[in-house]
């Protein structure tokens, strides 16, 4: 009798097991969210592209948790393109035709969301760049607004201007400029260049310096030799620790001061700078500087939960790209919640976003406007004892 | 501060191509001596610079050893790292002909590459300067005192390669070797353990180089294809196999870049040393000390 009545409380207990599994089956099974990502994970960008891919992966766990969109559970897909055009495209076409994403995340970069764009005019599918530069979301040839791209980074052109403005108030009015001779090196310089008489700003030295050179010893000794008040480098990656440190040693410092782009913001390249960076100016997104916002600060807030659940999950300070990725995404998870997986819709919801708060400013967008932030996005921060400290 | 004249804007360009020249002509070198053992072009010599700067940094920075021997154990590890790659990837190939060893050399530097960015990662690293961060200023030029230790260390290189293959009798052997292998083999030169020890010199070059050179331009993995190509260029406008010629290449194509970066337009300064390696295969295909 035992050996019978353990087998049936056996029987019972696997179909009470089954009758659970098939609630909870019931209750998730409102269909998953397919987003795709393309980031540059690995090779020459991938200060870029590693960040934006773990925050990712942080964001969409944190929506799982908490149930999902409206119940939908969210996957996004992540390749890595190696900081190659080529493979970003494949990437791009495999997300839309084969793996039928919803919206497409990325590319980190500004040359290689430029190659993309038309695949999103072409699918009629919403991409949101995590890159820079104005073109992505401007046709430079039409000067019209992408219909289906937008673009989460502040613009070369509100760093520039922000820039400008800064050296207005402390009476700047000769200027050099050196720029790498990538997408967002040469974006840079053309903005810098079309903003500086609106400042009053004469540019009187315009050197340039590829993306694998190591030395710039050569264009800082030709703007050594001009009277130049200030000096503005535009580039990231290793190149501009170099352009950094090259400052401090050919003495320039005595001489100039010396801006960066929003590019120079990650701490790794204070450090290492090995101290020359002390006294650099640069133009920061807030969520660089998390602890020195005031608490009035309505960024404050998110800024300081992604910061604490990034360290938390991957024991890494948080970057400023990062931050790029985060608004992409979750700009797409709130369209997603309010208009459903519908792409048309999406884009439409998104190009009326107002007041968003995201991560590296207050977005607004409209149907002119793809990237929705205005010079507030960001702050003048300056190199002190090694870290950042809002310039006065 | 005043600003400067032309004068020492000229010196300063001169300078730095100098020192760029160096590293170049260094590279060469490297691959000269390959070369002329085994008349295989070596794609992997870029990379044995990246390998004595990441492995000094990683025993400064891992392992904490001190700066010097940090560096010394870098180049001796590029050494051994050079005879192994050899003996796994070259030796075992008898009757392998140009074209694949030279597509081994290839797949020798991704392997390089790619074993650096699984342990030290993508990003750039930088080590502490030999001698203090303190610009000497000379009539008005700056000149790092990393870029003196950079241009001693090759030219100390040159004389102990000059040395060692004019003067032993190993050195000498290697050279025999080069300039007929049957020959030498007969006269009882184990020509194998020459080609051997030409990779684990040429490592050891291009680590000196790497680990010279990563306090001022800093280091990361994927360095080494670009130093390949100009130290190709370098060994070309020289003359393939001639090491004087390495150095001179070198130095010719470090301070015409730098000059024509300072002069004309630092975005196409690689246009101007592409420039000259055609005109050097224009008039003298064979560079400007190579044999017939």
């Amino acid at each position: 009798m035992s050996k019978n009545f353990r087998n049936g409380l056996f029987i019972a207990a696997a179909a009470l097991f089954s009758v659970l599994l098939i609630a909870v089956n019931g209750y998730s099974k409102k269909s998953t969210y397919v987003l795709g990502a393309d980031f540059s994970i690995s090779g020459r960008a991938s200060f870029l592209g590693d960040p934006e891919a773990k925050t990712v992966r942080l964001l969409v766990s944190e929506i799982n948790e908490k149930g999902g969109i409206n119940g939908h559970p969210l996957k996004v897909i992540i390749y890595d393109d190696e900081g190659n055009t080529t493979k970003a495209r494949l990437n791009v076409e495999r997300l839309i035709k084969r793996d039928h994403v919803i919206a497409v995340l990325g590319p980190s970069l500004s040359g290689i969301s430029l190659a993309v764009v038309d695949l999103a005019k072409r699918y009629k599918i919403p991409l949101v760049s995590a890159a820079a530069s104005d073109r992505i979301i401007i046709n430079p040839k039409t000067g019209k607004t992408r219909k289906w791209v937008f673009k989460t980074p502040q613009s070369n052109a509100l760093a520039a201007k922000k820039i400008f403005g800064f050296m207005k108030k402390r009476g700047i009015t000769r200027i050099a400029i050196i720029t790498i001779t990538t997408g967002f090196g040469a974006s840079g310089r053309t903005q810098l260049i079309k903003y500086a008489p609106e400042f009053g700003i004469k540019i009187i030295a315009d050197e340039k310096y590829g993306p694998k050179d190591t030395d710039m010893s050569v264009q800082l000794t030709k703007i050594k030799g001009t009277n130049a008040q200030a000096l503005v480098n535009w580039s990231i990656g290793p190149s501009q620790v170099i352009v950094t440190r090259q400052w401090k040693q050919l003495g320039l410092s005595k001489q100039m001061l010396l801006f960066q782009s929003h590019g120079f913001g990650d701490r790794r390249n204070i450090k290492l700078s090995g101290g020359a960076a002390e006294g650099v100016y640069l133009p920061l997104g807030k969520v660089n500087i998390g602890k020195l916002l005031p608490a009035s600060d309505p960024q404050k807030k998110p800024i300081m939960a992604y910061i604490r659940n990034y360290e938390k999950r991957y024991h890494k300070p948080i970057s400023s790209f990062g931050g790029h990725a985060y608004d992409a995404l979750m700009l797409v998870v709130h369209a997603l919640k309010a208009v459903g997986p519908n792409k048309a819709k999406i884009r439409s919801y998104i190009e009326h976003t107002k007041n968003y708060v995201g991560m590296h400013g207050i977005f607004n967008f409209s149907p002119t406007d793809h990237n929705g932030l205005t010079e507030a996005a960001f702050v003048m921060v300056v190199v002190k004892n090694g870290d950042w400290a809002i310039a006065k | 501060m005043d600003s400067i004249g032309f004068g020492t804007q000229l010196f300063q360009y001169i300078i730095t191509g100098i020192t760029i020249g160096s590293v170049y002509g260094l590279v060469a070198l490297g691959f000269n001596i390959i070369y002329n053992s085994t008349e295989i072009i070596n794609l992997a010599q870029g990379d044995f610079v990246m390998l004595g700067g990441m492995s000094s940094v990683f025993f400064l920075t891992v392992l904490h050893l001190p700066l010097a021997i940090s560096v010394i154990l870098a180049v001796l590890f590029a050494f051994i790292v050079g005879a192994l790659l050899e003996r796994i990837a070259i030796w075992p190939l008898k009757n392998a002909n140009q074209v694949t060893l030279i597509l081994i050399t290839l797949a020798i530097s991704l392997i390089l590459e790619g074993s650096v960015m699984l342990i030290l990662g993508r990003n750039p690293y930088g080590l502490p300067y030999f001698t203090g961060s303190k610009t000497i200023f000379l009539f008005g030029a700056a000149i790092f005192p990393q870029y003196i230790w950079v241009i001693g260390i090759s030219a100390v290189t040159v004389v102990v390669m000059n040395y060692f293959f004019n003067k032993t009798v190993t050195g000498k052997a290697m050279k025999a070797c080069s300039d007929n292998p049957t020959s030498a083999s007969l006269m009882g030169i184990p020509v194998k353990k020459m080609i051997l020890l030409s990779f684990a010199i040429s490592a050891l070059i291009g680590a000196v180089a790497g680990a010279a050179i990563t306090p001022s331009l800093l280091m990361e993995y994927d360095r080494g294809p670009m130093l390949t190509i100009k130290g190709f260029a370098a060994a070309i406008i020289g003359g393939l196999g001639s090491f004087g010629g390495a150095i001179v290449g070198g130095l010719i194509l470090g301070i015409s870049e730098s000059l024509f970066a300072g002069l004309i337009s630092s975005g196409y300064k690689d246009a101007a040393s592409l420039a000259i390696l055609l005109l050097i295969l224009f008039i003298k295909p064979s560079g400007m000390f190579g044999k017939k």
